[in-house]
């Protein structure tokens, strides 16, 4: 283990990550008009799994109709867009040494309870993207550049919210 | 012509796949080079040991708002047909509460639960798998609270629009306030390793 993290390179420049990334969302809004975006991918595989299951729930449920794609999961934008973004991920990190298999946690939670909170964290925000049409992707970095007013409420409700959980749970993180 | 490109992204057409994929590819390399598909360093920003997320987060908010400002200043980019995500004041507020929670517990967002679980991090994975179920339950429960759910619609509402100022002066405060946050927050981190030098010497 000791070993591994020696060869694992640092990661880069906060600043230089992020004046990258915001090239990439820019190219995506001059190239394909449209920004970044990660719990759209989701709500497609949600709607597609529904309707293999019951079709007439998916296409009589507004949320799940608006979320099908006529041409198959694989037609979908988003659904595209999050499989590069593991491919270019995946590469990152076997360039920079760090890829492995493990459980990510704070120095004083054990790995049990880490996976459940992952488990039911994930569910909650889940259901929060739902409510607000995206996320840190979708609405935070793509509708903040636009200036959008109801991505801003967003990061602002979101970015409060999660200091307030996290100062409660902040035992298992410092 | 100008940008965007014909693409018929809402199509799924070839050309626009091979735009989705290009695109992920290098936004997925970015989160992993910054760090951000590794938890304990995304949740440094909420215990405030590592304002990383915010660096990241609002200067790549900061490129691409200036980038599009003056692309389109210059004609190059027609803004109206750069797709913005609709305002919905109730639901993104709730949501964005709801989000942030949720957040916190899991320690990764949606994005970053991909890179994470891409790079052999179960948490990561196990984030993306609870993300999943969260949005498929409540998926099923959008008509049940359908008066909530569409209340406060607003369309695509922008700052200048809403606050009656110009798109130049919001870009202004905007570029303004991350410049403020990026200086206090190598302050914040100073503060909090001295604080964790002093109580762990």
């Amino acid at each position: 283990m000791i070993a591994r993290e020696d060869v694992q390179r640092s990661y880069a420049d906060p600043y230089l990550a992020g004046v990258a990334l915001g090239l990439v969302l820019l190219a995506s809004f001059v190239i394909a008009g449209r920004g970044l975006g990660a719990s759209g991918a989701f709500a497609t595989a949600a709607a597609t799994t529904v309707r293999s299951v019951a079709p007439r729930v998916a296409s009589t449920n507004s949320f799940l109709a608006s979320h099908l794609d006529a041409g198959g999961l694989l037609r979908d934008w988003l659904v595209v867009e999050i499989l590069g973004v593991m491919i270019g991920a995946w590469c990152s990190a076997a360039l920079a040494g760090r890829l492995g298999v493990r459980v990510e946690r704070g120095p004083h939670a054990g790995v049990s309870p880490r996976l459940w909170a992952a488990g039911a964290g994930g569910a909650v925000m889940g259901a929060g993207a739902v409510l607000a049409r995206g996320c840190t992707s979708g609405q935070a970095l793509t509708g903040g550049a636009l200036l959008s007013v109801g991505a801003w409420l967003f990061i602002a409700a979101a970015f409060g919210a999660a200091y307030v959980v996290a100062y409660l749970t902040r035992g298992s993180w410092t | 012509m100008t940008a965007p490109l014909p693409l018929d992204v809402a199509g799924g057409t070839t050309p626009s796949l091979v735009v989705a994929l290009g695109v992920g590819v290098a936004f997925g390399w970015c989160l992993e080079r910054a760090g951000l598909g590794s938890a304990p360093k995304l949740m440094g920003q909420f215990t405030l040991r590592d304002m990383t997320v915010l660096k990241v987060m609002f200067s790549a908010i900061v490129t691409a708002m200036l980038g599009l400002f003056w692309l389109s200043w210059l004609g190059v980019v027609d803004l109206s047909r750069v797709a913005v995500p609709p305002t919905f004041i109730g639901p993104q507020i709730v949501g964005g509460v709801v989000f942030g929670a949720g957040m916190a517990l899991a320690g990764l967002c949606p994005g970053t639960s991909c890179v994470a679980a891409a790079t052999g991090r179960l948490d990561g994975l196990t984030v993306a798998a609870g993300f999943f179920a969260g949005v498929l339950v409540t998926g099923l429960a959008v008509p049940a609270m359908a008066d909530f759910y569409e209340s406060g619609t607003r369309g695509a509402f922008a700052l200048p629009a809403a606050l009656g100022v110009t798109q130049g002066t919001v870009t202004f405060v905007v570029v303004a306030g991350a410049l403020t946050a990026f200086a206090l927050s190598g302050r914040v981190e100073r503060a909090m390793a001295a604080r964790a030098a002093r109580v762990r010497p």
